[in-house]
């Protein structure tokens, strides 16, 4: 049995957020140093804020500004630091009640051990040096022994330079493996041959292969050679530059139906003017050295298949 | 006694004006927008919605991967079931069949459903073509996908090459009279259709759908619920749903059997013998323009090979004898996760006689379809203007 591929996938993007009326409140007022809630329907204060109101549906506007000081609701110890967390050392999760908030704000506190942290303690915000408008300016929660002491004020929300979109970068980290027949598949065509799967119900081969036949629901097995050449059974002409894809413009990306498979697979065409790639072209691979997989497909010079050859596979 | 299903009736219907970029409102901001509208539409408030039914583009299309958290606030599901659906481009269209379903079962009495997207956040292209290792990355973007099997249509049914540059005059023209359309070229002419650049060749620019941000939704209910209407309901005479693999020995990219099984549920449960003359216009999925004849195909409007000739001879116009896409179709509005729900919506806006500047005229029974992922997933509906008679 070949070898099982394996590699890391890391899938990452910037997605950005507009804000929106209320978080830009709050995001602006972070980086005033200033903690804004909003009030519900019936005059709880919630913080961070939200838009709707979570029981009756309402529209919340009516912003306020409550302490920098509170009082810690639950916690949890984080016994080792990951990337992307507060602090750069191990910290506690906790939520903590703001002094004239009615709900809790999830942040981190900075204090050395589990030992040192209890349901009721008081803490306070130690601001973050620069501060951009995001929840990141309260760097974290640090002890505080003084009395809950702040009312929540009214605000108008109202600040120069709102901050009205942040960047909320995403990131996941996969280890993916193509599984048995991808990975086999793969194998062989970087010794530059094209091995497909047969169907034992429909006898349909499949290249590249699944492992399963997604028609009859049926385990594939059965290796078939295909190949080298085959047929372009249909074709675009790409004049898109795609970010992570380094080939020039304008190339024929084309449905290639190998001799031997019963659907087509995907490759490029070069080796002829882009203008001149057809329906019915006869091609085969072209390897580069060391490559995985063919570079591109090129004429075979034969003569072009006839459409009743092929049209099924279109 | 047989049990019958319960009639279903769409008695609200509010859209966002579709844009490049809502920078103004948060994605919780803008499906409120929507849901506000069909609400104030049904004149019905928050407290008489039972359930909320909810849709999206696929997660990395704009990086929200629960949004039925947090969203049940901005759409007072608190203290409600709520529930989402997920299939690709079709989402909004088996979004709302999702949410019909629970009405016809009589599980719930009167349901939201919305569907949104803010392709303004992420980049679509980049959530299609993730680098997956081992595979060889050859192309990105849904355009160079679909190409190729818009160059079988036209080889199959010899049908000349300006037949999509038709289409995309056509639908920009309609999105004009649209006020939520996304694009409104009020310059546009054939010529300018035609002179656009070649995207992936025989796509062009110009016959390819816009990037939106929008939301769509829709208030559904039961018998009871539509005679309090205060204004006439649009009537759910069949729906169905159909899926098969992206790829398969011997699928039909050009005319998928999913989709032809699909338009038959749906014409079985409205009791439509000849699509063609029986219904008054359709909303249908047509990203690219050359999806128009390939549907009318697919669908039961034309016969194979004929679908081009429908869209050549004017039929489809929104004057013709059966307009297709009369509120300018995504060729015109696309904020992907809400253009399935969008096509069915403007179908029940059309029967019920609301479509304004873009109402066919005296249109009675409307098709709203959607379809997604590699041409795998189907989602149709059939409205009427009087309730069903089965
Ligand atoms: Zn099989």
């Amino acid at each position: 049995m070949p070898e099982l591929l394996k590699a890391p996938l890391v899938v990452e993007f910037p997605f950005t957020r507009s804000l929106g009326p209320v978080q830009s409140a709050f995001l602006t007022g972070l980086r005033e140093r200033t903690v804004l809630g909003v009030k519900t329907s019936d005059d709880k204060i919630l913080v961070p804020p939200v838009e709707y109101d979570p029981v009756t549906a309402d529209e919340l506007r009516d912003l306020v500004e409550v302490g920098a000081t509170g009082t810690v609701t639950t916690w949890a110890w984080n016994p080792e630091h990951r990337r992307g967390q507060p602090l750069g050392k191990p910290f506690a999760w906790i939520l903590v009640k703001l002094d004239g908030a009615d709900t809790a704000l999830l942040h981190a506190l900075d204090v050395d051990g589990p030992d040192a942290v209890h349901t009721g303690m008081r803490v306070r915000i130690r601001w973050a040096e620069e501060r951009t408008g995001a929840i990141t300016d309260i760097a974290c929660f640090e002890p505080y022994d003084g009395d809950e002491a702040s009312e929540a004020t009214p605000h108008d929300g109202e600040f120069e330079d709102k901050v009205s979109g942040i960047v909320a970068p995403a990131r996941l980290d996969y280890m993916y493996s193509p599984g048995r027949a991808a990975s086999a598949y793969i194998t062989s065509v970087a010794e530059r041959k094209m091995v497909g799967e047969r169907c034992p119900s429909c006898s349909k081969v499949y290249i590249p292969p699944r492992g399963a036949c997604p028609t009859c629901g049926v385990a594939t097995r059965e290796e078939v050679e295909v190949g080298p050449s085959g047929t372009v059974t249909t074709f675009c002409i790409v004049n898109v530059k795609a970010k992570n894809l380094d080939i020039e413009l304008p190339y024929v990306y084309a449905h290639i139906a190998l001799d031997g498979a019963d659907l087509a697979l995907h490759g490029r065409i070069a080796g002829i003017p882009y203008d001149q790639v057809r329906m019915g072209l006869r091609v085969e691979p072209v390897w580069t050295e060391g490559g995985r997989y063919p570079d591109h497909y090129r004429p075979t010079g034969e003569p072009d298949a006839d459409y009743d050859t092929y049209k099924e596979l279109v | 006694m047989s049990v019958t299903k319960e009639p279903v009736a769409v008695v609200g219907i509010g859209q966002t004006k579709h844009v490049a970029a809502r920078k103004d409102v948060s994605i919780a901001g803008l499906v409120r927008e929507a849901a506000q509208r069909a609400l104030q539409d049904a004149q019905l408030t928050w407290a008489d919605i039972d359930a909320v039914v909810i849709g999206k583009a696929p997660d990395f299309f704009e990086g929200v991967m629960m949004p039925e958290l947090y969203l049940a606030d901005a759409l007072g599901a608190v203290g409600k079931p709520m529930l989402r659906v997920h299939t690709a481009g079709s989402v909004g269209g088996s979004t709302a069949l999702v949410a019909s379903k629970l009405v016809a079962s009589r599980v719930h009495k009167t349901v939201l459903t919305l569907a949104f997207e803010k392709q303004s956040e992420s980049n679509a292209m980049w959530g299609l073509s993730l680098p997956v290792p081992f595979q060889q990355p050859l192309l990105a973007g849904a355009g160079g996908f679909f190409a190729p099997h818009v160059r079988a249509y036209m080889r199959r049914t010899g049908a000349p090459d300006h037949i999509g540059s038709l289409v995309a005059y056509k639908d920009r023209r309609n999105a004009l009279k649209n006020p939520y359309a996304h694009l409104h070229e009020k310059d546009i002419t054939l010529e300018k259709v035609q002179a656009s650049p070649m995207l992936w060749d025989p796509v062009r620019y110009s016959e390819t759908c816009p990037s939106s941000d929008g939301a769509c939704a829709m208030i559904l209910t039961d018998r009871e619920g539509a005679a309090r209407s205060p204004q006439a309901p649009a009537w759910v005479h069949g729906g169905a749903m159909r899926s098969e693999p992206t790829m398969f020995a011997g699928k039909d990219f050009v005319s998928p059997q999913a989709g032809k099984d699909c338009a038959a549920d749906v014409y079985q449960q409205a009791g439509i013998k000849d699509p063609r003359r029986e219904i008054d216009l359709a909303e249908i999925y047509v990203p690219f323009s050359w999806y128009e004849p390939m549907w009318l195909e697919n669908l039961g409007f034309a016969e194979e090979g004929e679908g081009w000739k429908l869209t050549e001879a004017g039929v489809t116009e929104l004057d013709g004898d059966l307009p297709i896409n009369p509120s300018g179709g995504v060729l015109s509005t696309n904020p992907i996760g809400a253009s399935g729900m969008i096509r069915f919506a403007e179908a029940a806006l059309q029967v019920r006689g609301q479509a304004g500047e873009h109402q066919v005229d005296g249109a009675r029974k409307a098709m709203g379809h959607a379809y997604g992922g590699g041409s795998q997933f189907f989602a149709m509906w059939l409205v009427g203007s009087e309730p069903p008679q089965n």
